[in-house]
């Protein structure tokens, strides 16, 4: 818990203790007032828990490490697509999800180190075009792997994914607790994202105040100097890229078992773009700052299709702006804005990658 | 006194048509301060580069203590006990001065990704260790107020005593500075001599490359000139001054003085 508090310092300078309770009563009750609007809420709730962990996952790489990856949604479809191989009819394999899910972030990982071993000397727009590239790559195999031997079933996708079955507890049963009450699928999902999502936060802190944290941050700002201090740049871009690409890969395996069907579309560069835009928007490299970001652009298109066709209704009485439209034209003006106001994000990055304190403590000890 | 810490071999490093370094040789023994010196462009700097690793030379060899030095491989150069500071310095911005130094530790400590995940005890000590000793080194270069100011907010003297520290963080043996003085006033450049001095006072060889020929002569025990990628002279300061070929490199030849 610790790190969860350092990491997401907006939890309070003034009343540390009230707006930390205010943040976990709101985290936890979430659902609860979904709920009161519909099961879709609560469903876009469980999808943005899964943006955050994308866009956590991404920040490790373009925030901490500086290597900007527009192919980023090519982990979360490895993650996705394992689960879909090993819990699906597709195979006829129904492995259980404490050995899919660790074979999905490996796989990741993989994919990371093989994205990560070309472009190692790539820097900037060049960096960014050919993980690009991958991602690209990742997605049109997947779409065609499916002739002449049918791997992934092509443009179709694959089709009923096993659920997450916690050791006999299918989560997408409901849980029946009286003749009346009973616990929704996807607030059992919610808490169970949430509960990934929490873990991600504290790895991913302890990595940023670690020495790799720091060897990362040293390599962002100023490659040629870490060399010289005798960072091997080629190793930790090597650790930033699979790490990354780990919680891509979890955060995938939880989509394939959450949604129960993948296909090829899911894993656009629209969907790329997106994280890096939740990453940019809440401030890159700030944990608390990206998981405001990926919280508040994945609510915004739904917010927005809930409010935008009844208003235009009242006010013309007809709908003259779809909010598909609606929802880019805003997204746009919001990262303009951004940019002339807040080009570090809303959140900027105070980051640290030490706890002074330490030493300090230390002396104190002695004295 | 005598025993040879540091030798290059017959460097040489072309730049397409340009010969930057003809076989330059030079000893630089354990425990002075050496001085490199040379006009804009004699290729001190190539030099030093090719010493740490970032350019390959066509030929030749460095000797450190004993063993040869990789070419092209900068991290295994610091790795052996050789930590070099930039013409221009080269922070980490968006780091404290702190966690700069912190930084400069990373090759001397073994934290792994498990201890690290776990925050296991092993860990923790190490990270407190390495807390109090960057603290400590920068009490020793004279910044320790500005530990938790951003790098790119101090002081441009201040900021060329961060990059010395971040070096000593790395352990070394053989410190090579270059042109530390670069754009310091008068009261900066005496601080850094006083601290070089001290440098080397605690057992840590220095190479300095200098433009500044008085910071040069005033510091060092034995000083190489370079001109036009070849080593001209090598010897005590008093020596060099007087060398014929040195005072032409500098003044000009004679036939273009008159």
């Amino acid at each position: 818990m610790n790190e969860l508090v350092e990491a997401i310092p907006w939890l309070g300078h003034r009343h540390p203790k009230a707006a930390r309770s205010l943040i976990t009563c709101l985290m936890l009750l979430a659902p609860m007032i979904a709920l009161l609007f519909g099961n879709t809420w609560v469903r876009i709730l469980d999808f943005a828990l899964l943006y955050v962990m994308l866009a956590l996952g991404l920040n490790l790489v373009v925030g901490f490490a500086g290597l900007l990856d527009l192919g980023y949604i090519a982990f979360y479809a490895v993650g996705a697509y394992t689960w879909a191989f090993l819990a699906s009819p597709h195979f006829g394999l129904h492995l259980p999800f404490y050995l899919v899910l660790p074979l999905g972030a490996a796989f990741a990982a993989c994919a990371g180190i093989i994205l990560g071993f070309p472009v190692l000397r790539l820097r900037g727009d060049y960096l960014a075009i050919v993980t690009l590239g991958f991602g690209e790559i990742v997605r049109i195999f997947m779409n065609n792997l499916n002739y002449p031997v049918n791997i992934t079933n092509g443009p179709q996708g694959i089709n009923m994914l096993d659920s997450m079955n916690l050791f006999g507890w299918d989560i997408s049963h409901a849980v029946q607790i009286t003749d009346t009450f009973r616990i929704n699928p996807l607030v059992s999902f919610y808490y169970l994202f949430l509960l990934f999502v929490v873990g991600s936060v504290i790895v991913i802190r302890r990595l940023q105040i670690s020495r790799i944290g720091r060897g990362w941050a040293a390599i962002r700002d100023d490659e040629l100097a870490a060399k010289a201090i005798g960072i091997n740049t080629r190793n930790m871009k090597l650790l930033a890229f699979s790490l990354g690409a780990t919680f891509g890969g979890v955060s995938g395996g939880l989509f394939g078992s959450f949604q129960g069907f993948v296909s090829p579309e899911s894993f656009s560069l629209m969907e790329s773009i997106a994280i890096l835009t939740m990453v940019v928007f809440g401030g890159m490299g700030n944990i608390g700052g990206v998981i405001i970001g990926a919280v508040a652009l994945s609510l915004l298109p739904e917010v927005l299709r809930g409010i935008a066709l009844p208003v235009q209704q009242q006010l013309f009485g007809k709908v003259i702006l779809d909010p598909e439209v609606l929802r880019m034209l805003l997204l746009s003006l919001a990262m303009i804005l951004m940019m002339q106001f807040r080009p570090a994000g809303l959140i900027p990055a105070n980051a640290r990658y030490s706890r002074p304190e330490l030493a300090r403590a230390g002396k104190g000890a002695q004295s | 006194m005598t025993i040879n810490l540091f030798e290059a071999k017959g460097i040489n490093k072309r730049f397409g048509g340009l010969q930057a370094l003809t076989d330059v040789s030079l000893t630089i023994r354990k425990g002075e301060i050496y001085g490199l010196i040379g006009p804009n462009g004699a290729g001190k700097t190539t030099f030093f580069n090719v010493m740490t690793g970032a350019y390959t030379p066509e030929e030749g060899e460095f000797i450190f203590a004993g063993t040869q030095l990789p070419f092209g491989k900068p991290h295994m150069v610091v790795e052996s006990g050789i930590a070099r500071t930039f013409q221009n310095i080269r922070l980490f911005r968006e780091l404290t001065a702190l966690e700069n130094v912190m930084a400069g530790h990373h090759l001397r400590s073994k934290a792994s990704l498990w201890g690290i995940l776990t925050q296991n005890r092993k860990t923790r000590e190490e990270e407190r260790l390495i807390t109090e000793r960057a603290y400590e080194m920068l009490r020793y270069v004279g910044i320790e107020r500005f530990a938790t100011t951003m790098a790119r907010n101090l002081s441009y003297g201040d900021q060329r005593r961060l990059e010395i520290a971040r070096a000593l963080a790395t352990e070394p043996q053989l410190l090579a500075l270059d042109e530390p003085a670069a754009g310091m006033n008068a009261t900066e450049t005496a601080q850094l001599r006083e601290l070089i001095s001290t440098i080397r006072g605690d057992g840590v060889t220095v190479l300095l490359i200098e433009h500044d020929v008085k910071l040069v002569m005033g510091l060092c025990d034995r000083v190489a000139v370079l001109n036009f990628g070849k080593k001209i002279a090598e010897d005590v300061p008093a020596v060099v001054q007087k060398n014929q070929e040195v005072i032409e490199a500098y003044l000009g030849s004679s036939h273009h003085a008159h």
